[in-house]
This record gives C-alpha cells, structure tokens and sequence, in this order.
C-alpha cells in the first residue's frame, strides 16, 4: 500500500467502529453493571447486590417458564415455517409436470407466488389486531364465528382461544407461520431459480420422482437458504415480543397470559423493567437472553454447516 | 389505575423488527438481546435539578409563578381524553402569561422514563394508564415532589381556606408514601357495576339491591338470551372490582384493610373472601357470563355492553366518558352499587369511591412555581367545572362542579350513589401500593373466571401473593389503620 493509506482506510473506518461502540457495545456494558445492582429504573440511585438477581433469577418460575416457551417457538416456529415454504416453493418452481416434459411450476404459479407473499407486506401491530379479530373470544371472531355457524361449538361457550393455557402458544405460532412463510417462499423460489435446469432435465430422463428431485436436488443446492431462513427464524422466536404483548391477555402489563402460559424472556423482562420496577433485576434477564442467544447463534451456525456444492 | 385504555400496548415495539433483520443480515445473529439490552441501558445523566424561573410570589400567586416562563405538561390521554388538560392551559396562559407545552400520550413509561432517568423529567404529569409508571416506584427513586405546600396553599375560590380543606375528605389518601402525599388523585372515581335503564325498564328489572336479586336478573337475561355479567377478561383487573368488593362488603372495612396490610389470613382463612369466591364462581359456574367475555379486551366486551349483550358490567366511573361513542343516544348509562352477599358487614349504598388519575410534580421539574401553581388552579372550581364538561367525570373538590352544568346520565348516577353512600366509602390501596401482587391476584381471577381453578385453589393463590408480598422488606414501609 501507497504511504498514507493505512491512515485514509482508518480515517473512514473510525467512525463506524466508534459508533458502534457508542451504541451497541457500551449498552451492553451498561446492562451487565446494571445486572449486578437493586437499580429501580427510574433514577441513578442504586446499590450493589452481587449476584443475587441472577440468583433471584433461577429460582424465578415465571421467568424459567418463559423460557421454556421461547424453546418451544425456537423448535417449532422454524421447521414449521421452512417446510411449508419449501413444499410451496418447490411446487411452484418445479411440481408441474408439463406436457412437453420439462421441469416447470404448477399452473398460475406466479399468481399464487404474489398471493404467498402478501403477509410479508403487513406489519407486526397490523398483524396482532388481524389475528385478535380473527382469535376474539365471542361470536364475533372469525374462528368462533363460523365454528358457531357449523354448529361445532356452542354460542354460550366460544373457544376463548387466547385465554387456554394450551392453546394460546400455537395460536400465536400460527400467526408466525402465517406471516413467514410467503417471504421464505420467496427467497427459496429465488435459490430454486438458480437452480440450473439441465440439472433437472437429466434427472428427470433418468426416471426420477418428484420426491426423489425435491430430496436428492433440490434441498442440497438450497442448503444456504434454509441455513439462512433458520437463523432469521431464531431471531423471531426468541423475540415473540409484539404478538405476545398486543395479543394475549394482561399480565399486569405486557401480555403474556393466561396466568403467563404464554410469556416469553422479553414480556418478562420489560414487566420488571418498567413495571414492577425491577430494573436492575431485568438488566438480569436480559444479560441471561443474551448468553443464551449467543449459545444459540453458535451451535445453529456449527450444526447446519455443511460442504458447499457449487455448481 | 385510574382510568384505562389498555387496548394499545406493545406496539412500542414494532420498530425493532425492522432493525432486526436489518441487522441480522449483518450477521449479528444475537440481536434481539442486543435491542433489549439498549433498552435496558439508562441514558445516565446527572441527578440535579434546576429550580429555577421563580418569579415574585403574592397573593394571588403564592409559589411566585413566573411570567413569560414555560411550563411542560403531560397527560395521560385515555379515558377522560386530553381536551380538558388544553382548556386548562389555555386559561394558564391567558391568566398568567405562562404557555405550556403540551404532550397527550398513552406511552407515559415509554416516553417519561428516560426523562425522570436523565434528571430533566416534565413539570407536571397526569401518570396514568396502563403504561404509568407506577407511583411507589417513582417514589422510591426520590422523584416527587412532597405536594404539602400546595395542599397548605390558599384555596383559589376562597383564599382563607388551604386547598386541602376543600376536598373531599379521604380522596388524597391513595396519593399517600410513607406518610407524604407525593401524587394528587385528581378525578373521584367510583366503582362498581353499571346497567341501561333503558333495558331494565324494557325488560322490568328492578336495579337488584342484595346478590341474591343480582341473581335472580342474571338468570332471567340467560333465559332471553342475554348474557348476566360481563367483564372486560382481558384485563382481570375489572373482575377484580367484583370479588374485592364482595369481599369489603361482607366482611367489612378490616376484610379489606387485611389485603392492603398483607395480613397472613387476608383471604385463606377469611369468611368474606371465601364467601366472595364462591358467589362469583357461582355466576360462572351457572353460565351467567356473557359468552366470550373471558377473552374480550375492555372496549370489545363494554361495546357488547351498550349493544344489550349483557345485563351487567363492572368498572370505574371512566366508563361513559370511554364509551361516549358507542353508546346509543336512548340507552341511559347507570351505575350500581355492588349487590352485597347475605350478611354483609357493610350496607347496599356503600360504594368504592375514591379518587384515581394521578398528577405528579417532578421534585426535578424545571419549572417548579409554575407547576405549583398550575396544580393549585387545578383545585379551583372554575378548571374543576371545566373537567368535569370536557371529561364527563367529577373531581375530587368539594361541590366542584358548576349547578348550572348538566351531566351526563351516567355521571348524574355516580353523584346520587355517592350522596346516597355518604361515609360508608372503602377503597383498597394494594393496587397502588404492590403492583406485582396485583398482577398476581389478577391472574388468579382470570383462572377462576376461566373455571380453571376453583374458589378453595383462588384463595390459596391470593394469599400465596401475599405472603409473597410481606417477605419483601421494601413492603413494610406501607401500612393503613
């Protein structure tokens, strides 16, 4: 390099890096110093206590329960998610079977490709007063209406769908599943396009099903896709935090019910942030979310890694 | 809770999604904790404050409010709206040459916490809602102001009284930390069930006066196809209304003071609370619930309300002010007090009634006279009228409405049952005083209502928070005679 450039690249580069620091590495910092103190939130007044909020921590039922429930998502949300957009994509791209014998999608796939990605369009806050019309717990929700209509459920007893401790989780995933699935559609239609057809063709000439395609082709040469899509997934399932807060029933704020079966670490953790006032207790919480997403981000990236087919 | 509007909350939160994948394409596979974190973060700041804008104090301005100077105001804009808090500033202005600047939020934490924590918190704020910040925990924090200067300040309408003297006895109590009023409960709120007397006439109901006529009217809507009781499931908090009630009523003005005081028999081993389980699980177990009420937010299940689906509903007094608009012109909104059990300690008339809607000054606010000063008109009957036109609802000051002013039917209501309860008012202050026992108490009542648990097992969980309560040394501080 010429004299001087080391200085002009550095020049530049400082004030990302100083910006991320400023932003983003010193918050964290700051949570893990608030971690260790009574801090109630609303002042800089506050004493050191150690380690006992992470004690308080996991002897904390509600907060160990709310976990449990963001494993729950994080097994469920992505393989849902990923099968149905990969069921869909390759039905789209390659499940017809043309009469003149290539490989193509089933008739309007195009259409049906815009129609799968339309949920992708709506936001979170949109989405959770969609799907509280949709889960109201009287006749006048969409579920209750027509199961009332069939003569499945009983007017005087509607299915209060938010309100079941056994019920409440996946009704939310379904609402995840409903918005994910059109936009991972979309970016394995983009992997599937790249997908050189000839590839199919010779397939195709040596007998092979479309299971056998979808399994022996298609999925191998999408991997970095679907890597890609779990991790996004991840993301969302240790997140929860909009739907669980906007739609399920009050736990004194933030969401989180029946009786917390549908709390997640982020409902928790804001609740004794702000509302109970437990901040230094929270900063607790969400240093734990952090370690545990780390762990996550590891072993996710460590058990898809594969060998990469070029082609 | 002083008033509510909690249908909003968590879409504070929206905007992070967008920065979540934004980033995540970065790599930053741990962002979700990372967006929590900086939440978590204070934005630091010093902790002194700046007293400052003091102007010359007389007679009639006693804090010396100074001219020219700006006062910050933010009100929680739920319920009882926000228009009246912008006629008050306005008149603050034209009287006294003092402009506001005026916020009306739902988001009071959201927008207020970063404030108190940064030192330069707003001069006067109605912290209300279910996004306030709870007062016990702002107190706690040294962030308000004693307001005995402004209760011992002389009366706007009649300066040889203290403000204090024109108020309605008790209603300052809930504002009350360790001894000090440091929140002014402004609105006087009353609790209890309401009906339309237009349905009641139609169907010739009379208003029940014990639980058993309660009953016996639950019964008679299911069989015309009309719900008994509704309530706002969403947030148990309004169930809670019913049982605690029931359960001062039996057992009288001890069966409540042993909640608030976290007795170690507030509800296993008290008569009142057994007997207020059974009888509210009876109307579940009997189907006099609206159908689906379990699960309806606070505006859906009132709405069915004014539609007729119900004979019944519990709530505050901010209830014709949030419904203005769904109630038909013709439906004649009445409030009720809760129907006693058989052998209640306290009579039919007496009610919940207390005041709520918190206005707080910041011992930090910059502009303290103003604020003082701005609180002492609040007392007066002139802004107290103005209230009460603008938010259908009554303040806590003595006669504080006009005669000449005509109020809504259900406002008229809740001043006739407050006349007709005279001294026989109770108001619970565990509420305010431990915010997590509420939560846990709540989410015992919505197991009950849910027919999830019965009256024994609901009982075991109330008195579970509450000992749970009583072990937290920060609790002893709090205790009513």
């Amino acid at each position: 390099m010429r004299k001087g450039q080391y200085r002009f690249v550095t020049g530049f580069l400082l004030v990302p890096v100083a910006l991320y620091l400023i932003f983003v590495i010193w918050p964290y910092i700051q949570t893990i110093g608030y971690s260790l103190t009574d801090w109630k939130g609303q002042s800089q007044t506050f004493r050191f206590v150690g380690l006992d909020n992470y004690r308080a921590l996991f002897q904390d039922d509600i907060f160990l329960e709310a976990v449990w429930h963001n494993i729950l998502f994080l097994i469920f949300i992505p393989v849902i998610t990923i099968l149905l957009a990969l069921f869909f994509a390759f039905m789209l791209n390659a499940g017809g079977r043309s009469r003149a014998g290539g490989v193509r999608g089933v008739e309007g796939a195009a259409f049906y490709k815009i129609l799968y990605f339309f949920p992708q369009v709506l936001s979170l806050a949109i989405l959770a007063v969609l799907f509280n019309a949709v889960y109201r717990s009287d006749g006048g929700g969409l579920l209750n209406g027509l199961l009332i209509k069939t003569g499945l459920v009983d007017a005087d007893n509607p299915v209060e769908w938010l309100n079941e401790p056994n019920m409440v989780l996946w009704a939310l995933m379904v609402v995840v599943v409903w918005h994910g699935v059109g936009f991972y559609l979309v970016l394995f239609s983009a992997a599937m396009q790249s997908i050189p057809r000839d590839i199919y063709e010779a397939a195709l000439i040596d007998g092979a099903s479309r299971n056998q395609s979808f399994f022996r082709i298609t999925l191998p040469l999408l991997w970095d896709s679907v890597q890609t899509a779990w991790v996004y997934l991840g993301i969302v399932a240790m997140d929860m935090f909009v739907l669980v807060s906007a739609m399920t029933q009050n736990m004194g704020a933030y969401g989180g019910g029946p009786d917390h079966h549908s709390d997640v670490m982020s409902t928790v953790m804001m609740r004794n942030f702000l509302y109970y006032g437990k901040s230094g207790y929270a900063c607790a919480m969400g240093v734990v979310m952090l370690l545990l997403t780390l762990v996550l981000s590891v072993v996710t990236l460590r058990a898809t890694r594969r060998e990469r087919i070029e082609f | 809770m002083g008033s509510t509007s909690e249908g909003d909350h968590g879409f504070a939160g929206v905007g992070r999604r967008a920065l979540i994948k934004r980033s995540a394409a970065l790599g930053l596979v741990s962002v979700p904790a990372m967006s929590f974190l900086s939440a978590c973060a204070s934005g630091g700041g010093d902790d002194t404050g700046a007293g400052t804008a003091e102007g010359k104090t007389s007679k009639g301005n006693p804090f010396g409010a100074k001219k020219g100077s700006k006062l910050d105001v933010v009100v929680f804009k739920g319920g009882y709206g926000d228009d009246y808090a912008r006629a008050w500033e306005a008149d603050f202005g034209k009287k006294l040459g003092i402009t506001s600047s005026h916020t009306g939020t739902q988001e009071i934490t959201g927008k207020l916490q970063p404030r108190f924590n940064a030192g330069n918190p707003p001069d006067i704020v109605d912290d209300s809602g279910a996004q306030k910040i709870n007062i016990d925990v702002l107190y706690k924090n040294g962030q308000l102001l004693d307001l005995a200067e402004v209760l011992d300040a002389p009366s706007v309408d009649d300066p040889a009284r203290k403000v204090r003297d024109t108020l309605i006895p008790g209603t300052l109590d809930p504002g009350m930390q360790e001894g000090k009023i440091v929140a002014l409960n402004y609105i006087y709120t009353v609790w209890g069930l309401w009906y339309s007397g237009k349905l009641f006439e139609e169907k010739g109901w009379q208003p029940p006066k014990t639980w058993d006529d309660f009953l016996a009217i639950c019964k008679d809507a299911k069989s015309q196809g009309i719900g008994g009781l509704a309530h706002q499931g969403k947030y148990p908090y309004y169930i809670n209304v019913a049982l605690m009630d029931l359960i001062a009523k039996k057992g009288g003005l001890d069966a409540m003071k042993a909640i608030d005081n976290l007795d170690p028999k507030a509800f296993v081993g008290s008569d009142a609370a057994q007997a207020a389980a059974e009888a509210v699980y009876e109307v579940v177990e009997k189907g006099y619930l609206m159908p689906g009420t379990n699960g309806l937010s606070h505006t859906e299940s009132q709405t069915r309300w004014n539609q007729y689906k119900a004979a019944f509903i519990t709530c505050g007094s901010w209830l014709e002010n949030e419904q203005l608009k769904q109630t038909p012109p013709d439906f004649d909104m009445k409030f009720l007090p809760m129907p006693p059990l058989s052998g209640s300690a306290l009579p039919f008339e007496a009610i919940r009634a207390g005041s709520g809607e918190p206005f707080v000054i910041p011992s930090k606010a910059g502009n303290l006279p103003a604020a003082k000063e701005f609180m002492r008109r609040m007392l007066s009957k002139e802004w107290s009228t103005l209230f009460a036109k603008q938010a259908n609802s009554l303040t806590i000051l003595k006669d504080g409405v006009d005669p000449g002013v005509r109020l809504r039917p259900g406002t008229q209501s809740t001043v006739e049952a407050s006349k007709a309860a005279g001294d026989h008012t109770f108001r619970y202050l565990y509420t305010e005083w431990y915010g997590e026992m509420g939560t846990a108490l709540e989410a015992a009542s919505n197991e009950l209502m849910a027919r999830r648990i019965q009256p024994k097992e609901w009982l075991k969980r109330c008195q579970a928070a509450v000992d749970k309560q009583a072990k937290d040394p920060a609790s002893k501080k709090n205790h009513r005679d």
